[in-house]
């Protein structure tokens, strides 16, 4: 026996061999957790699963509004609609979302005349400073979604409604938003999801969202591996909840395309 | 092939005789670095404070030479169960709560609960209903205000004590509860210019020690020991002055 025939033996061995290890690590460590803490704290985790769907439901419908004409001014050709569209879209991509949570959180509170106007009322909560930075992070993003999808509209769909003497809002309204939606869905959807696990950082400001919850739950009882644990799979369940309503969204916008095959 | 296996075996020994070094005098301590005047970050990224100034101080006495550890205060206990270093002096309370998740050395100081709001603005710990309070989370202040507070006051639970003071001075708290000593270092800093204590401090028990593994009964007493020597000949007298005009051990 060579080298050249053992070498890829030894390989398959060892990564077995470390398979089946990690594996049956997994399960003893499984086997090891407190599973009453999980449930003892259930109903506190529910609760907080329940704000972070509702943060995340009300920036998305919000920023899906404010996404809609920030990506057509981006689509257009005259620069003075583009440029403003474009700086905002590229701030809000271009900074991560926590900072963007302390700058509407705790820099607008230093700020006097912040403080001293009719906005304070809502800024000084924590739950309204968190779906300001939802909606603009997400919105900065699903219009950059959007203006792909828009420029990606087939030029020959734009022809045939301009051949039938389509005003520019008509083909707007019936050929190219409507396109356009179809083209962005998933990509749309991924960028829910990611919105979803980024509600997180609700956490940091005070509110007691999934994960604010689980860590005020585990500063009580030490034990970050069941509580995360049991707050990552709520995580999880409320994400494969929304892919699948998705794809049923997908699936029926997209019929006419996938019914022939 | 005979060469690697020679430095192969070399590395080994080599890595073999580091880990029997560290686990003679080397000691990692974990703490917040939030939570001035005990632990802070300074200019120059380096934690400083009398907690940090303490664990210096304790090291010398020991003879161990020790690292500095910093780690989110929520995640500092887990922090030392999962090995990422030796010991917490971070200020942490010695509470039964606690002690089901690790061991404490003796105090290395005490300290009581007092809540701090607007100067002038009148304020009782009675009158606080339907007001908002707020906490660093998982502090004994933090369950104090959980445990006995939450139905009449709005609680709000924060990463940093510093966190807790921008929303106080910005007028979203009412109050904050927190360590007293605490609370007076921000009272002298220029932030703190307009708030004052008020209610009595409570909790005069509160005694602060070092946190170390459970079953780690070595190490334990080796801090013990240093601590009752750092009283003894006055190094720790030295180190309270730089802090506090009064003793607080």
């Amino acid at each position: 026996m060579d080298w050249e025939t053992l070498i890829p033996r030894i390989a398959k061995g060892v990564f077995y061999g470390v398979a089946l290890l990690l594996a049956a690590g997994i399960v003893y460590g499984l086997t090891r957790l407190d599973y009453g803490v999980m449930v003892a704290y259930l109903d506190d985790l529910g609760r907080g699963a329940l704000l972070t769907v509702e943060l995340v439901a009300i920036s998305v419908a919000v920023g899906f509004c404010i996404a809609v004409p920030t990506a057509l001014l981006r689509a257009s050709p005259r620069w003075w609609l583009s440029w403003p569209a474009y700086a905002y879209i590229f701030t809000f991509r271009g900074t991560p979302l926590l900072v963007q949570i302390f700058l509407v959180y705790y820099g607008l509170a230093q700020v006097d005349w912040v403080k001293d106007s009719f906005l304070w009322p809502y800024l000084r909560e924590a739950y309204w400073c968190a779906l300001i930075a939802f909606t603009l992070n997400t919105a900065a993003y699903t219009a950059e979604i959007f203006r792909g999808a828009i420029q990606a509209v087939p030029a020959g769909e734009i022809e045939a409604a301009k051949a039938i003497g389509m005003s520019k809002a008509l083909m707007l309204r019936r050929v190219v938003l409507p396109r356009a939606f179809r083209i962005c869905l998933p990509a749309y959807g991924n960028e829910i999801i990611l919105m979803i696990k980024g509600s997180a950082l609700a956490s940091t400001i005070t509110l007691l969202d999934l994960t604010g919850m689980a860590r005020t739950v585990i500063a009580r009882t030490y034990m970050p591996v069941e509580i995360f644990l049991a707050a990552g799979v709520i995580y999880f369940l409320l994400t494969f909840v929304f892919t699948r309503v998705f794809q049923r969204i997908e699936h029926r916008a997209n019929r006419y395309l996938t019914a022939a095959r | 092939m005979k060469r690697l296996i020679a430095a192969l075996a070399a590395v080994t020994v080599a890595a073999g005789l580091t880990v029997a070094a560290q686990a003679a005098d080397k000691i990692r301590i974990g703490t917040e670095g939030a939570y001035p005047p005990f632990n802070q970050i300074d200019k120059d990224g380096k934690v400083v404070g009398f907690d940090i100034d303490i664990a210096n101080a304790l090291c010398a006495q020991m003879k161990a030479e020790c690292t500095i550890v910093t780690q989110d205060w929520d995640g500092i206990i887990p922090g030392l169960l999962a090995r990422k270093y030796d010991a917490i002096i971070a200020s942490m309370s010695i509470t039964d709560e606690r002690k089901k998740a690790v061991d404490f050395t003796e105090r290395y100081y005490s300290n009581s609960l007092r809540y701090i709001g607007k100067k002038g603005a009148g304020l009782t710990v009675e009158g606080l209903k339907g007001k908002a309070v707020g906490a660093q989370r998982g502090t004994i202040a933090a369950l104090y205000l959980q445990d006995k507070m939450a139905s009449t006051v709005s609680v709000k639970l924060y990463d940093t004590q510093e966190n807790a003071y921008l929303d106080l001075a910005s007028g979203r708290l009412d109050a904050v509860l927190g360590d007293m000593l605490v609370n007076y270092e921000w009272l002298n800093s220029d932030a703190g210019q307009g708030f004052d204590f008020f209610g009595d401090a409570f909790n005069r028990n509160d005694e602060i020690g070092i946190a170390v593994r459970k079953g780690e009964d070595d190490l334990r007493m080796k801090f013990n020991a240093a601590i009752k020597a750092i009283v003894a000949d006055g190094t720790y007298a030295k180190i309270n002055a730089k802090y506090f005009p009064f003793s607080i051990y």
